[in-house]
């Protein structure tokens, strides 16, 4: 089985300098892409390979980058911002492939700007990824040095400054507007779409925003194609995915395997299953924004559009578990205060609702709890729907409460008729 | 403009294109309910609360939710305002604001004048759900004019965007994040901008109110209230006054979409307190011999003091910057044109008259404030807007965004989308260039600064002109200013489509004034759209400046003082504008010093007779702004007692010494005709300006709100008697309920009121749609719009 992206990871080793990355032909599509081929080539080749934005939403990355125009009608620079602002819970993947392989990055980075013609990019990384930070500190003075970096790279006439900036904090700065609004030293708030960042992003300049693991597969697309990556997937969509399983499993942790693995396998197999004396209640697949999964969809593939059908979405691919032994009130209320904290209080329905939200979760979790207050937690639900909130923040917000109402309502319930929580 | 088909609840309308939904809704009369959006700042789809359903087709029944600020109405648009998911959605938008709102209503100033009030009555929302405590937090000391109490915040951040992206201001910001979030400053203190007090109007609850009017409360429905123009400056900003119990109480904007727009500036907005201070002069005081003061004298005696003082004597008047024309008219009536002095150092007056030349004379137009904001190239040359005229200065902001205006539109993207402009263009901004002797607090928007001296900001002046049009004459150190300054800035105006030159009376230096005159002649010679705007020192200057007078400088000369046996001076504290030795010469030296004045000021205080003037609140005058736009403000204080128009105590002078004149001035209109024929540069004002003849189905216009209290409990310890309510005949307004109360001409509005409108949001119920023309056209008259088109000939430079 390929694992392209990981290959070269050795946990508790220092991640591969330049040369080690050269040696690996880490480089070659770097050289590939700017020598070989137009910058619309490289489009027309991610977008042909099908790849799409692991960054939670799935979105195709190639057609993403299309959106960029030709000419502007002030002058100015084009950016490529990465999103390493790894912040939703559960997710840890970006961790590994920016602590284990920071050139990986810096290569896809460089290939993505040519390809849309930036002049700069950024890394805007969380700010609690200190130990990634100078790792990528060092790789970007590598990179410089060896020439894939800063004036006339590679002797093609083609300029690239790259920037590594920490986050100020906050969840909402993940969301790639409010990231670069972050960027921009403003008030990390969303923006309205549209107009989208291809077109108005960085400093109102052309800007494509992709996640470390997007980014991660460009110098390989470039230097091995399309169809290679494709094939690399038990279904359609392409490429491997980096799954990570978290809660009472036997050995929870983070593989790269091809894309569409079911989950049964990530558990079962990879996971080593639940711990002994618990049982599987739940799954929420891709990060805390992100709607359960049972036991009756163990089977389903891990890719996006397989998902989508079970009313969830793959998100992340980074799952947190549900145990028997956990209350699923509780484990709800934990992620809905995480998301009523991080609100950055723009809108009315986000900036109210999850905190009123939060503290009915409370009331049920000390026994205080209405039977109308669970139709006051569905009425939330839809309150909060995509398009009545600025952003999807609290869209995602209410995917595992909603999809916990409709799963666990009995939990709930029991926690009204026994005035307390039956699993303490 | 080719309208647009679009369907409102099954109903087609032909719509212009381009605008936002929610605005093309209210312009409609639709009733929709919202916070963020003001017609002033635009859209940024915040609050939620503003949602409507959006339909792709005919087909499409379940339709989508989207927020009607955001939505730009084109071509086929279908959606429905009163759809039942959207009353629920909009209703649960109040809920939410409901939350954390305290139930202060009793209590809180906003109340009856509430915007959150009338949202929440408009979407039904009536029983609270939320069970749990509501989040608290401090308030700021935020200085004299604005009291801060966050707990009603809405989160609307209406307040940030005005103060910070309209007004330039510094120092107010929103902090924190969630539901705690929090607006103020970094530090409590004393809020910095001039413009701060348009907080208390921005803000739809009651977060920031009128700390003024809490000194003396009343609820909104209690006032009454008047249609008045502020005259702390030469823009003519359309105020209304409210009082109770003969109390001002606050003051309010009144919508010109020419001049002030929504806003004002803190000067006018709370520099009232004068009407109310314990040291107006009230009553008729007469100095008793040797005594230092005057002292107030038996209500009967009056007349027959005053007449003592005038029967047969010499009298000169002088006249004054901040009095009515009418008032300066009837004094120059009453002493003889060969004995009014204007009352201002000749020259200041010769600045003035000036500068009236300039204008009359064109052939650069004299703009209005709202033609500034459209300008896309400003030269301010020898002036301090943000202190000769704040509003002004606020326009000349709100012009410097244009560019960013362009390139929006290239993107396609209206300019009522707010948010995205802004980013878009980020720092880019149209040219402002400055010249003065010091700093300004525009100086953050200009492209270039030049400091230097008034006459060397005047020579940079000619050498522009010179520049534009190489017939204008070069200053004689031409070539001087530093950097090519002068080129650049010629080479800017000259490309412009709009551009615009503000100068004025700042410096004193009459050069400055040839100066700005020459640039603007050249722009039009070249063929551009220039305008001029000259700023002048006081309200009405300029009125003042259209009417003869002599230098006083010629009366405190020995020589000229020995004539005078009695001087009657109006409103003008001559103190503050000559040196003390001359004044006190003069006023010793006169027999009889009569003096028409509402403060007891130093020249009061030497008075012989004082005679308590009506301050604007409590006079009917008209006064010219500094673009030459003639307006009136109407009092609010029925008569009472001795104060009376300064008009009208010079009238009653007249009719004492029985001097022949041609009409009698029972009646304010009866003036203004006399005044008119005097004046013809002024006869536009009876053309246009209503006079009190006016009705509306038979009604004069109500200064009372149709749940004006205590109508008759207001007296009753004096007396259970009730009396009529006061006559006004100077006006078509009443002081009572009676009347008309619906949406009289722009010019007569004396308080802003909605079927379900309560807050000054009813102000878009006037007007054609949102910051459109209010009914009957914006307040005023302009003077100076008829310019004969010959071309002007430059002045010279020495």
């Amino acid at each position: 089985m390929e694992t392209p992206l990981t290959q070269y990871i050795k946990p508790g080793t220092p991640p591969p300098g330049i040369k080690e990355y050269e040696r690996t032909g880490g480089y070659d599509g770097v050289q590939r892409a700017l020598k070989e081929m137009k910058p619309a080539e490289i489009t027309a080749l991610v977008k042909s390979s099908g790849l799409t934005g692991r960054g939670g939403a799935g979105f195709p990355t190639g057609m993403k980058w299309s959106f960029v125009p030709e000419k502007t009608e002030v002058k100015g620079f084009k950016y490529l911002v990465t999103n390493a602002d790894e912040m939703e819970p559960g997710t840890f993947k970006d961790r590994y492939l920016l602590e284990g392989n920071p050139h990986q990055l810096i290569a896809g980075m460089i290939i993505a700007s040519y390809a849309i013609q930036a002049q700069k990019s950024y890394i805007f990384i969380r700010w609690a990824y200190k130990k990634a930070e100078i790792i990528i500190r060092k790789a970007i003075a590598e990179a410089y040095e060896a020439g894939y970096l800063g004036e006339n790279i590679l002797g093609t006439g083609y300029n690239l400054d790259l920037y590594i900036h920490s986050s100020a904090g906050r969840y909402i700065c993940g969301e790639e507007t409010a990231l670069l609004n972050s960027l921009e030293g403003k008030r990390g708030i969303p923006r309205t779409k549209p107009p989208f960042p291809a077109v108005s992003g960085l400093f109102g300049r052309p800007t494509i925003v992709n996640n470390v693991e997007t980014l991660c597969w460009i110098p390989h697309i470039v230097a091995k194609g399309s169809d290679w990556f494709r094939q690399l997937s038990l279904t359609g969509e392409g490429g491997t995915k980096l799954y990570g399983v978290s809660g009472r499993v036997k050995s929870p942790g983070l593989w790269e395997l091809p894309m569409g693995t079911s989950l049964r396998e990530i558990i079962y197999d990879h996971a080593g299953g639940m711990q002994d004396g618990y049982k599987l209640r739940g799954v929420i697949p891709g990060g805390a924004s992100t709607d359960f999964m049972t036991e009756n969809h163990l089977d389903t593939k891990m890719d996006f559009e397989s998902v989508r059908s079970t009313g969830s979405r793959l998100g992340t691919g980074t799952m947190i578990i549900l145990d028997d032994k956990t209350c699923p009130v509780a484990f709800i209320r934990n992620m809905i205060k995480f998301f009523a904290d991080e609100s950055c209080g723009w809108c009315t329905p986000c900036r109210e609702g999850l905190p009123w939200a939060v503290k009915l979760l409370d009331s049920f979790e000390k026994g205080t709890a209405k039977e109308e207050d669970i139709g006051i937690l569905e009425f939330l639900s839809r309150y909060m729907a995509p398009g009545n909130t600025f952003c999807a923040h609290a869209p995602g917000a209410v995917e595992p409460l909603q999809s916990g109402l409709r799963y666990f309502r009995k939990d709930f319930l029991r926690h009204i008729e026994e005035k307390h929580c039956p699993w303490k | 403009m080719i309208k647009v088909k679009i369907h409102i609840n099954g109903t087609e309308y032909e719509v212009e294109p381009g605008k936002n939904l929610l605005h093309t809704c209210l312009a409609l009369g639709f009733d929709i309910p919202y916070f963020c959006f003001h017609p002033a700042l635009g859209s940024v789809g915040a609050c939620r609360q503003c949602a409507v359903k959006k339909f792709s087709g005919t087909d499409d029944k379940t339709g989508k939710i989207v927020m009607s600020c955001m939505e730009p109405v084109s071509m086929g648009l279908i959606i429905s305002t009163d759809d039942p998911e959207i009353k629920v959605f909009r209703a649960a938008v109040i809920e939410s604001l409901m939350q954390n709102h305290p139930h202060d209503c009793p209590v809180c100033d906003e109340g009856g004048e509430c915007h959150l009030q009338d949202m929440t009555v408009m979407t039904g929302h009536n029983y609270r759900r939320f069970a749990f405590r509501k989040r608290t937090h401090n308030n700021q000391d935020l200085g004299p004019y604005i009291h801060h109490e966050m707990n009603r915040c809405i989160q609307c951040y209406r307040c940030v965007r005005f103060y910070k992206e309209y007004a330039g201001g510094t120092d107010l910001n929103v902090f924190g994040s969630s539901d705690r979030v929090y607006f103020g400053r970094q530090k409590e203190g004393a809020l910095e901008s001039e413009f701060s007090g348009n907080l208390i109007e921005v803000c739809p609850t009651g977060v920031f109110t009128d700390k003024t009017l809490r000194e003396h409360y009343t609820r909104k429905w209690d006032l009454t209230s008047s249609p008045s123009v502020c005259t702390q400056c030469s823009v003519g900003c359309n105020i209304l006054v409210g009082e109770r119990y003969g109390l001002v109480r606050r003051i309010l904007s009144r919508y010109n979409g020419a001049v002030n727009g929504y806003f004002l500036c803190d000067r006018g907005r709370f520099g009232y307190e004068f009407i109310n201070h314990p040291e107006r002069t009230r009553k008729v005081m007469a100095r008793v011999r040797d005594k230092e003061f005057p002292e107030e004298i038996p209500d009967e005696d009056r007349w027959s003091v005053i007449l003592s003082a005038v029967k047969g004597k010499k009298l000169a008047g002088i006249g004054s910057p901040v009095a009515s024309l009418e008032s300066n008219f009837a004094l120059e009536k009453l002493v003889g044109k060969e004995n009014f002095y204007h009352g201002i150092p000749d020259k200041t007056f010769t600045l003035i008259k000036t500068a009236v030349q300039i204008l009359k004379e064109g052939p650069a137009h004299s703009p209005s404030l709202k033609e500034i904001e459209k300008s896309d190239a400003l030269l301010i040359l020898g002036e301090d807007p943000m202190e000769s005229a704040p509003m002004l200065a606020l326009s000349i902001r709100q012009a410097s965004r244009n560019r960013s205006f362009e390139i929006a539109a290239g993107s396609g993207v209206p300019i009522w989308n707010d948010a995205v402009v802004r980013e878009l263009a980020q720092k880019i901004k149209s040219p402002v260039f400055i010249a003065a002797s010091d700093k300004t607090r525009l100086d953050d928007l200009a492209e270039e600064i030049y400091n230097a001296s008034a006459d060397e900001i005047a020579g940079l002046g000619f050498e522009i002109a010179s520049l534009i049009d190489e017939a204008a004459p070069k200053p004689k150190d031409s070539g001087k200013s530093p950097g090519g300054t002068a080129k650049k800035i010629a080479d800017t105006l000259k490309n412009a489509d709009n551009p615009v030159i503000i100068t004025g009376l700042h410096y004193n230096n009459v050069k400055i004034l040839y100066a700005a005159a020459n640039i603007s002649r050249a722009l039009v010679r070249m063929g551009k759209k220039a305008s001029l705007s000259i700023i002048f020192p006081e309200c009405n200057s300029l009125g003042l400046g259209l009417m003869d007078g002599k230098p006083l400088e010629e009366l405190i000369e020995p020589a000229g003082m020995r004539d005078v046996e009695t001087l009657i001076i109006l409103e003008n504290d001559l103190y503050k504008r000559f040196d003390k030795e001359r004044i006190d010469n003069l006023l010793n030296n006169c027999e009889n010093v009569i003096v028409l004045d509402y403060l007891m000021n130093d020249t009061a205080k030497k008075a012989g007779i004082l005679l308590p003037a009506g301050t604007f609140a409590e006079s009917t005058g008209t006064i010219v702004s500094n673009e030459g736009r003639a307006q009136r403000y109407y009092r609010v204080l029925p008569a009472n007692g001795q104060i009376m128009d300064s008009w009208r105590y010079i009238s009653g002078i007249i009719d004492l010494t029985g001097k022949k004149n041609s009409s009698k001035w029972k009646y304010f209109d009866n003036l203004v005709a006399s005044m008119t024929d005097a004046y013809p540069s002024l006869g536009r004002i009876r053309e246009i300006l209503p006079d009190s003849g006016f009705r509306i189905f038979n009604g004069k216009i109500a200064r009372q709100t149709p749940r004006f209290s205590g109508r008759t409990a207001i007296n009753a310890d004096v007396s259970v008697s009730e009396p009529g309510p006061p006559e006004d005949e100077d006006s078509p307004l009443n002081f009572s309920m009676e009347g008309f109360k619906g949406v009289p001409p722009s010019s007569l509005v004396p308080w802003y009121w909605s079927s379900g409108w309560n807050s000054v949001q009813a102000m878009n119920k006037y007007m054609d749609e949102p910051a459109g023309t209010p009914a009957g056209g914006n307040p005023g008259v302009l003077l100076f719009d008829n310019k004969n088109g010959r071309m002007a000939e430059y002045y010279k430079t020495e």
